[in-house]
């Protein structure tokens, strides 16, 4: 679904990525992971238009090279991203946090004439109730807990209904009930898209991972199933010669 | 729930009707003098309505929006003083010297030219600036400052071309509108009842487009403009509606002003007025609407009123008010009525502390419950 030609992003003479050719698969959970500074979210980063290669191509369904695209035309081709730090609108209340997520015409003309169908606001409603927001849907996103922002902002990311999630280190700062819930919803997710997540919890991966990627100095160093990844001498050489995080 | 509170007391239909009401009868007890002062304070709440649109609720402060008011007023000023030359020459051209009329005043001998124009103008510049700086993605401060470079150009300008804008003295010696007498007190009246109406189709028109989805995806832009890229939106674009939106508004401001004081000059749009302006939202409570509007009749209502009672002081009562303002309450007047309530809003949780506490914690659990 997505593929990318040796892309080389190069932060003025340091190559964050370095001539990565890359795949992912639909319906796949698809974990990256690697120690610090891999170039794990700068290539999260480049797919959704953050930050610009130097050289290479990123396709999307074969057609598009979203490297030529602005960040909200490569999000109508069907990719959205969920950053690190929750960056819900704390002034807008959950619901309308999801309302402007939701997939719609988004210039401005649609925007200013928006109303919510009934098919809409089921969508709505049905999301709310899948991260358990229901009873604070009319709360400001700013007084939720932690947790819930995080949940309300993969949220907004489905709401999008996009064909490939980004997730960067969306289980940071979750217990481990509220971890178990994200992987559960992870998966459920991946059955309709794919989705690319950046994670440093390697029980979480080890739990919910179809394919992983090591990344290592900006390059492709091993890709499998976590169990051949565990066994494998150079992964091994790389995050034990680098401290494990 | 904050907000629903919110909702319920300042959007009141009730209340909106009442002071709507009041300000349609004020010519019955409000002198000529003191209703052509509350008239002009209307009109600086149209413009303050348009700056809260910009500043409140997309979050790009402007300090130039003294320009576009002044382009609004010096058009209506061009039809205003043709109409009064009887589209003669203006005195202050035969006195530097020209000729004949210049081009660009042609097209104000026709007054319902001046009023679209008026409006426009103002307009298609907020959209030529905003288009260029947003897309290129000059934000926050920066564009702050390019809006306050603005205001010094075009003032330059205007003042340079004394031939043609009447240089530092301005426009003014108005006789008629529309062929009534604009200094008479039964025009000045229906001007005051028209500045009222046209605030209040702005207010009632910003309003609708807030409440909307759009006002939602301004406060997202606001405050997260590249989060709103990821979500699919073009910020640029938003900016640049609202801005042209706010310019627009600002002129149509402008031209009732000069309806109502007679006379527009550069030093009433240059910087310090521009400033002025961004402190009316501010005083008034930013991203309220109602609060704006509060704040340009407050403010200008104080300034009158200190000017007259202590004229040796009333700048350091001014000022005071500003610091008293931005230090204790820095959401505006607005955020002290918002203040009030909230404290009202706690009592009530205090006396049914106990049944919060408990929805507080099932709530909660529901969380858990539903994600499985």
């Amino acid at each position: 679904m997505l593929k990318s030609k040796k892309i080389t992003v190069d932060f003025s003479g340091f190559k964050a990525i370095n001539e990565l050719d890359f795949e992912v698969n639909r319906n796949t959970v698809h974990f990256v992971i690697g120690p610090n500074g891999a170039g794990k979210t700068t290539l999260l980063d480049v797919i959704c238009g953050n930050a610009r290669v130097s050289t290479g191509k990123i396709t999307f369904n074969d057609k598009h090279d979203l490297t030529k695209m602005s960040e909200n035309e490569i999000v109508d081709q069907g990719i959205s991203r969920k950053f690190q730090a929750p960056s819900v609108f704390h002034h807008l209340t959950v619901y309308e946090n999801l309302e402007i997520a939701m997939k719609q015409k988004k210039n401005l003309f649609s925007i200013i004439k928006a109303n919510n169908n009934q098919e809409d606001e089921r969508k709505l409603e049905d999301m709310l109730e899948l991260i358990g927001l229901t009873e604070e849907k009319d709360n400001l996103a700013g007084s939720l807990a932690h947790g819930q922002k995080q949940w309300l902002e993969i949220a907004m990311v489905l709401m999008q209904e996009p064909d490939l999630v980004l997730l960067d280190e969306p289980i940071a700062g979750m217990s481990k009930s509220e971890r178990k819930k994200t992987g559960e919803l992870i998966t459920k997710v991946a059955k309709e898209r794919a989705v690319l997540i950046v994670e440093h919890d390697m029980d979480f991966v080890k739990d919910y991972a179809d394919v992983v990627t090591v990344m290592h100095e900006g390059q492709l160093l091993f890709e499998g199933s976590m169990e051949d990844v565990q066994k494998d001498s150079r992964v091994r050489e790389v995050y034990l010669g680098r401290k494990v995080d | 729930m904050q907000k629903a509170i919110y909702q319920s007391v300042f959007n009141n239909k009730v209340l909106f009707t009442f002071i709507l009401l009041i300000l349609l009868l004020a010519p019955l007890f409000l002198s000529d003098f003191r209703l052509n002062l509350l008239g002009k304070f209307l009109a600086f709440a149209i413009l303050a309505i348009g700056l809260d649109l910009l500043w409140g609720y997309t979050g790009v402060l402007s300090l130039g929006h003294g320009i576009f008011f002044g382009l609004g007023a010096y058009c209506m000023a061009m039809y205003l003083k043709l109409e009064a030359t009887g589209g003669k020459l203006p005195d202050f051209m035969t006195w530097s010297g020209m000729q004949e009329l210049p081009l660009i005043w042609l097209p104000f001998q026709y007054p319902i030219v001046a009023i679209i124009l008026g409006i426009l103008l103002p307009a298609a510049i907020a959209f030529l600036l905003g288009y260029l700086t947003f897309r290129n993605r000059i934000n926050g401060v920066y564009f702050t400052i390019l809006s306050q470079a603005l205001v010094l150009v075009v003032v330059t300008l205007f003042i340079g071309q004394q031939n043609i804008t009447g240089g530092t003295s301005g426009v003014t010696n108005f006789e008629t509108f529309f062929g009534f007498h604009v200094n008479s007190s039964s025009t000045q009246t229906v001007i005051y009842l028209i500045t009222v109406v046209v605030l209040a189709s702005v207010f009632l028109g910003c309003r609708k487009l807030v409440k909307g989805r759009l006002g939602n995806v301004l406060v997202g832009v606001r405050d997260g403009e590249n989060r709103m890229r990821f979500l699919g939106y073009n910020p640029s674009n938003y900016k640049t509606f609202v801005y042209t939106l706010s310019g627009g508004l600002a002129g149509l401001a402008g031209m009732l002003f000069v309806l109502q004081v007679g006379i527009i000059s550069p030093t009433m749009i240059g910087i310090i007025p521009s400033i002025e302006m961004v402190l009316w939202v501010a005083l008034g409570g930013r991203g309220t609407l109602i609060g704006p509007v509060i704040g340009a009749v407050f403010v200008n209502a104080a300034k009158t009123g200190f000017s007259e009672s202590y004229p040796e002081y009333w700048t350091y009562f001014l000022g005071a008010l500003f610091v008293i303002v931005v230090v204790f309450l820095p959401k505006g007047l607005m955020g002290l009525v918002e203040m009030i309530q909230e404290r009202r809003r706690k009592v009530d949780v205090k006396q049914s502390g106990i049944k919060e506490s408990n929805i507080k914690e099932s709530s909660s659990v529901e969380v858990e419950k539903n994600y499985s």
